[in-house]
């Protein structure tokens, strides 16, 4: 077990360390462009060239990533070109909120799929037929169309939430959900719909087994049988889509935190990405890749808790 | 070689008229097909048709609401809103075209030369996959704008190269799945260049899955494009859905219908385009069960599918059965020789089954019967052998008296007395203290009767506890006393395994230690040896005959082996077409059998007998 988690991390080091490269021989390959973009159309070329050797941009692009990469292990991720602040000063406060608003959506979706395709599972008939139907609708629809009416209609219409703006759950709790509830909901749906679709799939597929005619046969109520013994043994596929619904939810989130005006990490690379403020988009991609990182592994944990075969190959 | 090219030319053609005229056949695909249609039309000739040019503005039409001239109004720069719909319905899908060209080109090709040749592609391959997936699609984009300016073009190539795995994954696995079947194998070795065969058979295999991601990748780029744009990360000058919507929220309090619009554009595409995947996706998974119902009717011996099929099959032909009535007549008495000695008789049943009939629903509402008005007494400490081919139904009159007929299997008539407590069809109730408790059950296939998920040691506890009300001290040091006892040489290392670290002889003990463990009066079990192996199946007969001595136990055997009834059994019912034709005691069975079904039956043991005649009718009078 423990051989199974160092291995993991290991794989997740070398996976962020060929990341950060391929992203910094990407952003970092055009400097003359990127000293121009940042001066404006109308500079002379001794200014590009100038501002170009203030940024370091002249200097082969390997040395320039093994100064950034030095810098990186310290915890120096370099300083925003555009208003001259630390990239991990920037980034610190936004990794909670948008933390708090994807944790809070899978959290929410976890349990609501679970709910929902158990019964769907279950019950058959019309409840599995409305089921299947809302699950269509909530894979089709982006949800930042969705977050887009949730705003018009509950927020500016009605005037039930926050319409812009975050709340630390320090600061108040009832604020923080005030500001988090509508982008949760818009978030959650296209991941509920897809993990009920595979909680729905895998219970049929599982009540269908010999052991669970079997564990019948012992006297177990069908409901021990049922959430014990057959949801653990659907819940491994279900938690393999969890995680890459994780990594969609955490691109929803950046057009979501745009809807509602949340300072999280999506605002920032949306505002990093118009500036063309290349060492915080650098910043931005390593952080995503950490936590998309830390995720997997713990989804990993997760499936090796769930299921022994994999916890004892 | 042509022998080989001319079958595998022929179904493909006709498999994707069949696909598509089905497709059609269903109401939410023709409409989902209808409207794509009407969008795509839209998207060719948009521009032509737009009154106005998309980017002129005029101040006079800056939030102007709709006009006879301006049908749609205009947006916030003073644009008419209907000719900007239409020329951006066309941008939109002309970038997502380019994202699905793009994902569609590399994915399958990568897709086929990992799948087909393996070796370091592959690993290679797998690697970027989970590279790609290691940062979400959006970020990758706004970085990459970052670098090349915003152009949709580039978005959506890009976008594309992300896409693919989702194409990789699909051929990859399907071409895996092919490569090792017989005509692949067939097609090689008659010479056929690598090329024609990815071509010609492997290509032809994963063309439908293909065209189903192809409708869900393009609703995925189509969202995203919008999102981006919607995030004024676009090319202004470019209309566009998103950018639209973009104008639509930044005028939220002033003009919000200019969201109407290009919202609708989207979702209803998006949501016409899930509804053809999934409409896709039902017409082809049907076709496929279908087939793979059939071939396991065939293989498998328990299954209620195979049950509902033969009983199709005989049902259909009963007419021809009394036809040939002259090699084997089916009789509807059971014949029944009584046991005459004392002890028999004094002994009082612990089973009683009466005219039992099994049913199965149809998706129609009817019912298919395939169990006839069946009796059977039991009596306690007497093992019943119940003998009959694959599919005569011995399986499901076993499942009734537990209760665990499959999903949709109900007794449809008849009663079954469990010492004293009536259990045909009165639902889950009725069984709560008996099954499991005082009615056991040894199940047939030892390895996937056992939850993968837990310990053994849990699976023998969790029923302990709750039937008998043990500790879990008390329950636990049970559980291992029960394991040595079948015969288990380390009862305390079985009992901390999971059912996939020991072998199928082993399984089968646990199982039966399990059926065993509240000790029961009545042990059902289900042909409890036949996938073991030849040495194995005899320690467990053995076994059984131990512990049902042992424990004083009836148990009521279905099989198919005459040897087993022999070396087990008192007494014997030989079931034929869901009912029983004959029943007695074993030695009177198997010494004078008086019915032609058994002495056929008893006849096929015989080596030097002749050959055993048809039982089942002539294939051809199956419907």
């Amino acid at each position: 077990m423990l051989m199974f988690i160092v291995r993991r991390i290991l794989a997740g080091v070398v996976l962020l360390f060929v990341i950060s490269a391929l992203a910094f021989g990407l952003l970092y390959l055009n400097s003359a462009n990127i000293a121009r973009r940042i001066l404006g159309q109308n500079a002379t070329p001794e200014l590009v060239q100038q501002k170009a050797h203030e940024l370091g941009l002249d200097r082969p692009l390997v040395v320039q990533y093994w100064d950034w990469l030095t810098n990186a292990l310290t915890g120096d991720l370099g300083r925003s070109w555009f208003n001259g602040q630390l990239v991990t000063v920037s980034l610190s406060g936004r990794v909670a909120v948008t933390l708090s608003l994807v944790i809070g959506t899978t959290l929410v979706s976890a349990l609501l799929s679970v709910m929902l395709g158990v019964l769907a599972a279950r019950r058959g008939g019309w409840v599995d037929g409305g089921v299947q139907f809302i699950s269509v609708l909530g894979f089709a629809i982006p949800g930042f169309l969705i977050a887009l009416y949730l705003v018009l209609i509950f927020s500016i219409n009605l005037g039930w939430f926050k319409a812009t703006g975050y709340i630390p759950i320090t600061q108040s709790v009832t604020g923080w959900l005030s500001s988090v509830t509508l982008p949760i909901i818009a978030l959650s749906l296209g991941a509920i719909a897809a993990v009920t679709q595979q909680i729905r799939g895998s219970m049929i597929d599982a009540m269908t087994r010999d052991y669970v005619r079997t564990l019948r046969s012992r006297g177990l109520g069908t409901r021990s049988v049922v959430y014990k013994h057959v949801l653990r043994n659907a819940g491994g596929p279900a938690l393999a889509i969890l995680a890459v619904q994780f990594i969609g939810l955490l691109g929803g989130a950046v057009i979501v935190e745009q809807v509602f005006a949340l300072p999280g990490m999506g605002q920032l690379t949306v505002q990093a990405g118009t500036q063309n403020d290349i060492p915080v988009m650098m910043g931005l991609v390593v952080a995503f890749a950490v936590i998309v990182i830390i995720v997997n592994l713990l989804i990993d944990l997760a499936q090796a808790a769930l299921n022994p075969k994999v916890r004892l190959s | 070689m042509t022998a080989i090219e001319v079958p595998s030319a022929v179904p493909t053609p006709h498999v994707r008229t069949a696909l598509f005229r089905r497709l059609v056949r269903k109401p939410v695909g023709l409409a989902a097909l209808i409207y794509l249609g009407f969008v795509v039309l839209i998207a060719f000739i948009g521009p032509l048709i737009a009154p106005y040019d998309p980017n002129t503005a005029s101040i006079s039409l800056v939030l102007a609401p709709p006009s006879p001239e301006h049908p749609l109004g205009g947006d916030s720069a003073g644009r008419d809103v209907l000719s900007r719909l239409l020329w951006a319905t066309s941008v939109t899908l002309a970038a997502a075209s380019v994202a699905i060209v793009t994902a569609l080109a590399i994915g399958v090709i990568a897709g086929l030369i990992a799948g087909y040749f393996k070796g370091w592609f592959d690993s290679v391959a797998s690697w970027v996959t989970s590279l790609i997936m290691a940062l979400p699609a959006i970020i990758v984009l706004i970085a990459a704008r970052a670098v090349l300016g915003p152009s949709v073009w580039w978005a959506m190539l890009i976008f594309g190269i992300l896409l693919s795995t989702a194409y990789y994954r699909l051929v990859y696995a399907a071409v895996m799945g092919v490569r090792s079947e017989l005509y692949v194998d067939a097609a090689r070795v008659s010479g056929l260049s690598d090329m024609r065969i990815i071509g010609r058979h492997i290509l032809s295999v994963v063309r439908a899955p293909i065209v189903i991601q192809t409708a869900i990748v393009a609703g995925i780029a189509i969202g995203i494009q919008s999102g981006l744009e919607f995030l004024g990360l676009g090319d202004m000058s470019v209309p566009t859905w998103g950018s639209m919507l973009n104008d639509g929220f930044v005028n939220i309090y002033r003009a919000p219908v200019l969201m109407l619009w290009p919202s609708l554009a989207i979702a209803s595409t998006c949501v016409a385009l899930t509804l053809l995947a999934n409409a896709m996706r039902d017409v082809l998974e049907r076709t496929v069960t279908v087939r793979r119902r059939g071939r396991r009717a065939v293989t498998t011996a328990t299954g209620s599918i195979a049950a509902v099929t033969t009983s199709v099959a005989t049902g259909g032909s009963d007419a021809a059965a009394i036809d040939d009535s002259t090699e084997l007549p089916v009789i509807a008495e059971t014949i029944v020789h009584e046991d005459t000695t004392a002890a028999a008789e004094n002994a009082q049943p612990v089973l009683a089954i009466r005219d039992l009939r099994v049913a199965y629903q149809q998706t129609g509402g009817s019912d298919i019967e395939v169990v006839h008005g069946v009796s059977l007494d039991i009596r306690k400490g007497e093992i019943h052998g119940l003998i009959g081919e694959s599919g005569s139904g011995k399986t499901q009159t076993a499942f009734a008296v537990l209760g665990l007929l499959p999903r949709g299997g109900h007794v449809s008539g008849g009663s079954i007395d469990y010492e004293g407590t009536q259990l045909a069809d009165t639902g889950e109730r009725a069984f709560a203290g008996i099954r499991g408790k005082r009615i056991g059950y040894i199940p047939q296939e030892p390895m996937s009767n056992l939850d993968p998920s837990f310990t053994i040691g849990y699976q023998l506890v969790e029923p302990l506890r709750k039937n008998l009300g043990l500790s879990k001290k008390e329950a636990t040091d049970k559980a291992l006393a029960l394991l040595a006892r079948v015969g288990i040489p380390n009862p305390k290392r079985t009992f901390d395994a999971y059912p996939f670290e020991v072998s199928g002889g082993m399984a089968q003990r646990v199982l039966i230690a399990g059926a065993v463990s509240t000790d029961p009066d009545l042990i059902v079990a289900d042909e409890p040896t036949t996938a073991l192996d030849v040495t194995v199946q005899a320690e467990v007969l053995d076994l059984l005959r131990d512990l049902q001595r042992e424990r004083h136990m009836a148990m009521l055997l279905v099989t198919h082996n005459f040897g087993v009834v022999a070396d087990l059994c008192d007494r014997v019912t030989v079931m034929q077409q869901g009912r029983f034709v004959e029943q007695g005691p074993v030695r009177t069975i198997l010494g004078s059998p008086a019915h032609p079904y058994t002495r056929s039956l008893l006849d096929a043991l015989l080596d030097e007998g002749p050959a055993r005649p048809p039982l089942v009718e002539k294939e051809g009078a199956r419907p």
